[in-house]
């Protein structure tokens, strides 16, 4: 079966998640990523999904189970790259997953799970962000 | 008009349906958000043909109407079935430890919905976005 690769960056692991995403090889990162945090003592886990082409509720929940397990395991998460036509489309849904934290990219993400070591874990998205996010729609 | 049945018997056969229905959406020039909502729905219901169906196909069309276009979808199985649509279609509810969001979820991303399953009988679900 195909894996989803995660690498090791420094204390944060970096998982890339492929456009055509079959639901075992979703929930097999699940496991797989929990191992991962215990054996490389990974602060932090950035989750890139800029290549997926929808979220369902499958996936939601998966990244959201994802999030909870990590954090239970001590490390923090945060998804990036989410597409624009991705979040209209969660929300509508009904799918807004608050307790995800989110940023526009890697650098980002991992910029914000630095931040969050320094000051402890708390708020999600800068306004830096959500401002070239705004930018990036119009 | 175009007509394309899709086998649903793995779930990788959930990625093939996406596609399928990503190529139409294009095919018909949905917005880039309407393609997503439109294959966000089919993925949501082809997991559901599958996973609780047992299994069965998807079916793309282009369709118009007067003078719009838009893709229909029917999603046909001969699994158990569901006894009551009414309480499937609510939100939050759920048979198999999902969110509850399938259903009624895949129902606010398309224009048109139509559901029609028994006991026994299996289901029938059809979707159309217009562009």
């Amino acid at each position: 079966m195909e894996r989803i690769p995660v690498l090791l960056i420094g204390k944060t692991l970096l998982v890339t998640m492929q456009s055509d995403l079959h639901d075992k090889v979703a929930l097999a990162l699940q496991e797989e990523l929990a191992e991962r945090i215990i054996k490389t003592e990974a602060k932090g886990v950035v989750i890139d999904i800029s290549a997926l082409e929808i979220v369902d509720s499958f996936i939601g929940r998966l990244l959201a189970n994802t999030a909870e397990i990590s954090s239970l395991l001590g490390a923090r998460t945060v998804v990036v790259g989410m597409q624009p036509a991705i979040a209209i489309t969660l929300v509508e849904l009904g799918l807004g997953l608050q307790g995800i934290q989110t940023a526009l990219d890697v650098d980002r993400g991992i910029a914000l799970l630095a931040k969050g070591n320094e000051q402890g874990w708390g708020h999600g998205r800068s306004k830096l962000d959500d401002l070239d996010a705004i930018r990036r729609f119009k | 008009m175009k007509t394309e049945a899709l086998a649903i018997a793995a779930d990788s056969d959930v990625v093939l349906v996406r596609k399928a229905v990503r190529l139409a959406a294009i095919e018909v020039r949905l917005s880039l958000v309407d393609q997503t909502k439109l294959v966000t729905a089919a993925s949501e219901i082809a997991r559901n043909t599958f996973v609780y169906g047992g299994g069965g196909t998807c079916t793309v069309e282009v369709v118009t109407d007067g003078g719009r276009v838009g893709v229909r979808l029917t999603f046909e199985d001969q699994g158990p079935g569901i006894s009551d649509i009414a309480l499937a279609l609510t939100e939050g509810y759920t048979s198999g430890g999902g969110l509850g969001l399938g259903l009624c979820g895949a129902k606010r991303l398309v224009h048109e919905f139509q559901i029609e399953s028994d006991p026994g009988q299996g289901t029938r679900i059809v979707l159309v976005r217009w562009k």
